[in-house]
């Protein structure tokens, strides 16, 4: 094989200039991304395309926004332990808000109900609770979700990279790139990652045709997903479900860096606390005792 | 074109071998095909309706299939525990069987592969890990060093093992220049991979039950008990059924080496029963679910005692000489450390670390028929795969089976000769 006799190109060398010309357009083009690495053009498209494809599943005008994170805002939320009473209202509206599967049953917030005489301990808490009346005497309610820890395990565990931290604070999920393996659930201190076991499942009519592309879309069987501090609402600067329909007023959000925010009256105000905070993951999620 | 004759001489023998066998041979084949395809229906529906098939949840989020994966990183050590003492040692009776160590790391490591596999929510997304298409998270995601550490480890072994018996078969010694510099990597490379799949357990801080610096030290100990246990029932059997000779004195010096590990492993699982029962935290929550139970919550607890049992039975037997010496008490040993190491570093591993879960609740996990059934077409196929490559590889080394199809060449791999001569 004397390359000065042979025609100008061997096969060889168009084979791989071909290959190298092939892979080199999957990968800048149109070839399968991580949406966080995606040129704003192309989420554009794939985003108009979501539209569709919501659209026709559920019959209705559905809109998936690709807001990104505003400039200036540091997303956090205190829960005010005095206040809850335990009616797990937040827990509906949030299933309602962000398109959770009804059947499996899948909820982000989760109320624990505790003694008073024991004060926060997981090991005596109960999640079913289920008395004729809330209040029950002698108990208090912790609802927990995600804490959107500014030292997150979860996304440090994630071996495709999946989840990240937001620069609005916010932990979100690629949906399209989880894996499933479900480490990040093992990493969370929290319990507030949930994994779809089976396809989920929600009625047409319950839909919730706001959506967020990192937030409240319908999500495929086999990944995993959590809140989101409703990035499709606070990013439009709008509350989250949960803050707008609790009853007593215990559930508070909004900008850290906004000096007259209610969340940084609370922040310099009031004695707040963390849960866990021996692990060192300084969440976002405040708890407090206003009274 | 020399090349490629001589290679599919090679593949061509390898095939008709592996095709013709004894009654037993076929009947053990047709029972690990039952198993195989009775495994792949299984799977089949976990693809179709999802992972809600198995018993795991919100709470108990890795189960049975994790346990087999953790527990068969550890049966990849085989390969390491032979090589020490044979190479480094230089001690000649357990070099000549070096070979099935490592034929065993490589059926033990396609388990592992295969158990993350079944594992996982979305295997059709299994790219999205490979650069350049897909993002590995490294170095910040232990799971990103372990995927990389098995399949490294995985091709290092698979490369020695064919090296040599490619070379046996043509008649030619092994190039020592590339066996043994690889042989050597791999020795901290099975420590690796160890260490690295017990950092993947022991970095959650929100597992107390795992983040216990003693978790690497004692994945260590307990491999090197489970990894040649099976590896002496296996030498005893090719023994038995083939020309194949291996020395009493190999077979009683890996029990005893096998008793030192026992011995640490159990005093480190005491080390840790000690540390959390008398500091009495909260977190003695977790290691009193898999001893005690809490409250009615007890399915554990007969699981518990019985690895405890089984370990210390196996550590008795090993360590007295005579016990070791004697066939059958030897393999009650093998078993016992088997079923032992099984029971505490696979469920026994896994589900307390998840149960209470973090946020105190208890969800008792016991696996489904899918999950048996998947896991056991798992076994199957590594059973598969290793007795596929003993079939091979017994005759090459026995010099039964070589280029000159036929006559039998007398000549078995050594490291005596250096160079690399054509025959």
């Amino acid at each position: 094989m004397d390359g000065s006799k042979g025609p100008g190109l061997s096969r060889r060398r168009f084979a791989s200039c071909a290959t190298a010309a092939a892979a080199g357009w999957i990968m800048t083009a149109c070839g399968p991304r991580q949406l966080r690495e995606m040129p704003r053009a192309r989420i554009r498209k794939a985003l108009k395309q979501l539209d569709r494809e919501y659209s026709t599943r559920y019959g209705k005008n559905v809109t998936v926004s690709g807001a990104p994170a505003l400039p200036g805002v540091q997303f956090a939320y205190a829960l005010d332990l005095s206040r809850c009473i335990g009616c797990r209202r937040c827990v509906y509206a949030c299933v309602e808000e962000n398109n959770q599967s009804r059947d499996p049953q899948l909820q982000w917030i989760r109320v624990l109900s505790m003694e008073k005489e024991k004060g926060i301990d997981f090991a005596h808490a109960d999640a079913y609770y289920n008395p004729a009346q809330v209040p029950e005497p002698g108990r208090f309610y912790v609802p927990v979700a995600c804490q959107h820890c500014r030292n997150a395990p979860c996304t440090k565990v994630c071996p495709a990279g999946a989840t990240w931290t937001e620069p609005d604070g916010i932990v979100v999920i690629d949906y399209d790139w989880c894996i499933g393996c479900r480490y990040c659930m093992a990493a969370c201190p929290y319990g507030a990652r949930h994994f779809n076991w089976t396809e989920p499942s929600i009625p047409k009519n319950d839909v919730n045709p706001r959506m967020h592309v990192l937030g409240n879309r319908p999500r495929p069987a086999g990944v995993v997903e959590k809140c989101t501090f409703c990035i499709q609402r606070t990013r439009a600067g709008r509350y989250p479900a949960c803050v707008e329909v609790c009853p007593v007023g215990a559930r508070k959000f909004g900008n850290l860096l906004d000096k007259d925010s209610e969340i940084r009256y609370i922040i310099d105000n009031k004695r707040v606390l963390v849960l866990k905070e021996e692990l060192n993951t300084l969440p976002r999620f405040f708890y407090f005792y206003a009274t | 074109m020399n090349t490629i004759r001589q290679f599919s001489t090679f593949i061509r023998g390898s095939v008709a071998l592996v095709l013709h066998g004894g009654a037993a041979y076929r009947a053990w084949l047709g029972f690990l095909a039952v198993l195989i395809a009775s495994g792949v229906l299984a799977y089949a529906n976990q693809v179709r309706h999802g992972l809600i098939l198995t018993a795991m949840r919100d709470q108990v989020s890795w189960g049975f299939y994790i346990g087999n994966f953790t527990f068969l990183v550890g049966v990849a050590a085989a390969a390491v525990v032979l090589v020490i003492p044979a190479y480094v040692y230089n001690w000649k009776p357990i070099r000549e069987i070096v070979i099935y160590g490592e034929l065993l790391a490589i059926s033990a490591i396609t388990m592992c592969l295969l158990f993350v596999l079944v594992d996982i929510g979305r295997p059709d997304r299994f790219w999205h890990l490979l650069p350049p298409f897909g993002r590995l998270n490294f170095p910040r995601s232990i799971l990103a060093w372990d995927v990389l550490v098995l399949n490294l480890y995985f091709v290092t072994n698979l490369a020695v093992a064919t090296h040599i018996l490619y070379r046996a078969f043509h008649g030619r010694k092994y190039s020592k220049r590339l066996v043994v510099p690889l042989v050597l990597i791999s020795i901290p490379m099975a420590v690796g991979i160890h260490t690295v799949t017990a950092f993947l357990y022991n970095g959650l801080a929100a597992r107390p039950y795992w983040n216990s610096s003693i978790l690497a030290p004692q994945f260590l100990a307990s491999a090197f008990c489970s990894g040649p246990a099976i590896l002496l029932i296996v030498l005893q059997v090719l023994r038995r059924f083939t020309r194949f000779e291996i020395r009493n004195e190999a077979i009683w010096k890996i029990a005893e080496l096998m008793a030192y590990a026992m011995f640490l492993n159990l005093f480190l699982h005491g080390a840790e029963a000690f540390k959390e029962y008398y500091s009495d935290t909260e977190h003695l929550l977790y290691t009193r679910y898999w001893y005690s139970g809490i409250g009615a919550h007890t399915t554990l607890v007969p699981f518990a005692w019985a690895a405890v049992a089984l370990n210390v039975l196996a550590f008795v037997l090993f360590i007295s000489p005579a016990a070791r010496r004697n066939c059958i008490t030897l393999n009650i040993g093998c078993l016992a450390t088997y079923a032992g190491v099984y029971i505490e570093k696979g469920m026994g591993l896994i589900i307390p670390g998840l149960t209470p879960d973090a946020l105190g609740e208890i969800y008792e996990y016991t696996p489904t028929l899918t999950e048996l059934r998947v896991a056991a077409g798992v076994f199957a196929v590594g059973f598969l795969v290793f007795t596929l490559m003993l079939k091979v590889a017994v005759p090459i080394t026995l010099g039964e089976f070589t280029a000159s199809s036929g006559k039998s060449q007398a000549r078995a791999p050594g490291p005596e000769c250096v160079s690399a001569g054509t025959p």
